[in-house]
């Protein structure tokens, strides 16, 4: 990316936030998981929601889902992303009403339905600044079909 | 199911209300504003400023966006220069009504006898010509990163930036699961602009058809510029009186009958349980158990509208129709006009009559209990209206009758 081009607002990295950010790194989307209970806990948070544990843990989900709802932005907010643009919740296959706020990449915004199929891929924004790289988790409709849709 | 008589909001009326000038872009002090609603709403109770003896306001001097917020409560008590028993102000509450009803714990608890309320707006002359801002403002930047703090950095990365991109999201996902229409959603809209016609105040009074509604920009699948809000600058004030102290003020007082301010679900905008169920369902389903009155019984009602798709939530939210039906009570607006069934936003809502956040409702229901509605007044002496306000996280609902 030319430094000139207007950049995508970046999470500021915090210690309870940057897992997330930076399991990209390695291809993997990582979710905050109680390890008593098994809940996933999004955004990551100190405390299990369900039973108070704090014995909680980032770990690798399917980066599976499905499109819960969609948008597709034709207002500039920001510098970038440039519109027109998909804003996806999408339920991740692990948890009922598991979400992401992301972005559906790979399919015309005309052909986004409530429901597509749809995996993880990572947009990896470099941070000369300072804070360190982040790579953004986004979604494509589900490319590789090996009979594991997730959740029906 | 009998009801105690000694609720707490049933001790307690509006005894008075009072609004601003209401413009695109005043380009006036917004505290000068705020002080005008605020002695219009004691004058019109029959008051002094020295019988005040309480203050609540939504959301008080805080400001995450430019505007949002044209005074605080220590502003307004200095200027006033009030002698307070209980003051209150702040965002985290339900919705903007939630500042009225903090009101109404306060007088029916004793602490105050006559708390004025307000929520005061110049998000229009502090976005200038510039167009409507996210919640970044005018952030982001040519080559070095602007970093996304606290929650926001699970939305801004993405350009989900907006409650215009929030709130779409739950109408697209109204639209799938219940078959609602975009015509459906444009007569949100339509109805507005009717009413606002009929309101000298409304920002935006001249016609619209269908046809002017779809030319309309889109700005987030599947909201449209008129399905948005119009930011403005105005203020607008009620007086909460216990209400034996009301019945001999200058109006004949509304007497508050319930009021809904339930929570029961994540206080946040993508991690809601249901997408398309609003979570002022859970204010309202406490409201309706606060009262023996039903939602047949409601004559009038004034529903948040700062995206379209929220008035239609609300009316499931409220049970004013079938869950996943609010598509069709709309459908061709003549159910929702002035002599239909139900009349709906009568003011214009904050579509057509400016994003007065909250209150517009609320002062528009106590005009048309008070037969005071002039041209736009709902035939039929109206005498039970519902008032909410808010959405997303962030709901709360009230009950009005006439003969506080």
């Amino acid at each position: 990316m030319s430094d000139d081009r207007p950049r995508r607002m970046l999470p500021e990295l915090t210690e309870r936030s940057r897992f997330f950010w930076e399991a990209g790194r390695q291809g993997r989307l990582l979710v905050l998981r109680c390890q008593r209970c098994g809940y996933y806990l999004h955004p990551p948070g100190p405390l299990c929601p369900v039973d108070h544990s704090k014995d909680l843990a980032p770990e690798a989900v399917s980066g599976r889902g499905r499109v819960a709802s969609f948008t597709v932005d034709h207002h500039r907010w920001l510098p970038a992303p440039e519109p027109p643009y998909v804003i996806a919740l999408v339920e991740l296959a692990e948890q009922e009403a598991l979400r992401l706020t992301t972005n559906l990449v790979g399919c015309p915004p005309g052909e986004v339905r409530i429901g597509m199929e749809v995996e993880v891929t990572f947009d990896h924004q470099p941070d000369p600044e300072g804070q360190g790289d982040v790579w953004l988790p986004m979604f494509r409709p589900l490319q590789d079909d090996r009979g594991d849709h997730g959740e029906g | 199911m009998a009801r105690a008589d000694d609720l707490i909001e049933q001790r307690c009326a509006i005894s008075g209300i009072g609004q601003s000038d209401v413009g695109r872009r005043l380009g006036r002090d917004p505290l000068e504003l705020t002080l005008d609603a605020c002695l219009a709403a004691v004058d019109d109770a029959g008051l002094t400023v020295a019988e005040i003896d309480g203050l609540s306001t939504y959301p008080g001097a805080m400001s995450p966006v430019r505007g949002f917020s044209g005074a605080g409560a220590y502003e307004v008590i200095d200027a006033l220069r009030l002698n307070v028993d209980w003051y209150d102000s702040g965002l985290e509450t339900s919705g903007q009504l939630g500042s009225v009803m903090k009101a109404c714990l306060a007088v029916g608890a004793g602490m105050a006898t006559h708390v004025l309320c307000f929520r005061s707006v110049w998000e229009g002359s502090a976005q200038g010509s510039g167009g409507r801002a996210g919640l970044a403002g005018g952030a982001g930047s040519i080559g070095a990163p602007v970093y996304a703090t606290g929650p926001s950095q699970w939305t801004l990365p993405y350009g989900s930036a907006s409650a215009a991109n929030w709130i779409a999201l739950y109408a697209q996902a109204h639209m799938h699961r219940y078959g609602t229409t975009p015509e459906q959603l444009a007569q949100v809209a339509l109805n507005g602009r009717r009413n606002a016609a009929r309101n000298p105040k409304a920002i935006y009074r001249e016609p619209m058809s269908l046809d002017d509604y779809f030319a309309s920009r889109m700005i987030s699948t599947p909201l449209r510029l008129f399905d948005c809000d119009v930011p403005c600058d105005g203020a607008t004030a009620v007086v909460v009186s216990r209400r034996e102290r009301a019945a001999d003020l200058r109006h004949p007082p509304v007497a508050v009958a319930a009021m809904g301010a339930a929570l029961h679900d994540r206080p946040s905008w993508d991690q809601l349980s249901d997408l398309t169920r609003l979570v002022g369902a859970d204010a309202a389903r406490q409201m309706w158990s606060r009262t023996d009155l039903t939602p047949a019984d409601v004559d009038v009602a004034e529903l948040y509208d700062g995206f379209s798709i929220l008035t239609l939530l609300w009316l499931e939210a409220l049970g004013l129709c079938p869950v996943g039906e609010s598509g069709r009570l709309v459908d061709g607006g003549g159910r929702i006009a002035l002599d239909g069934e139900l009349p709906l936003n009568t003011h214009g809502g904050q579509l057509s009559a400016g994003r007065l956040h909250g209150y517009g409702f609320l002062h528009e229901a106590v005009l048309q209990l008070r037969a005071d509605g002039g041209d736009r007044q709902v035939p039929g002496s109206p005498s039970v209206a519902a008032v909410a306000a808010g959405g997303g996280n962030t709901c709360g609902c009230m009950l009005l009758t006439t003969g506080g």
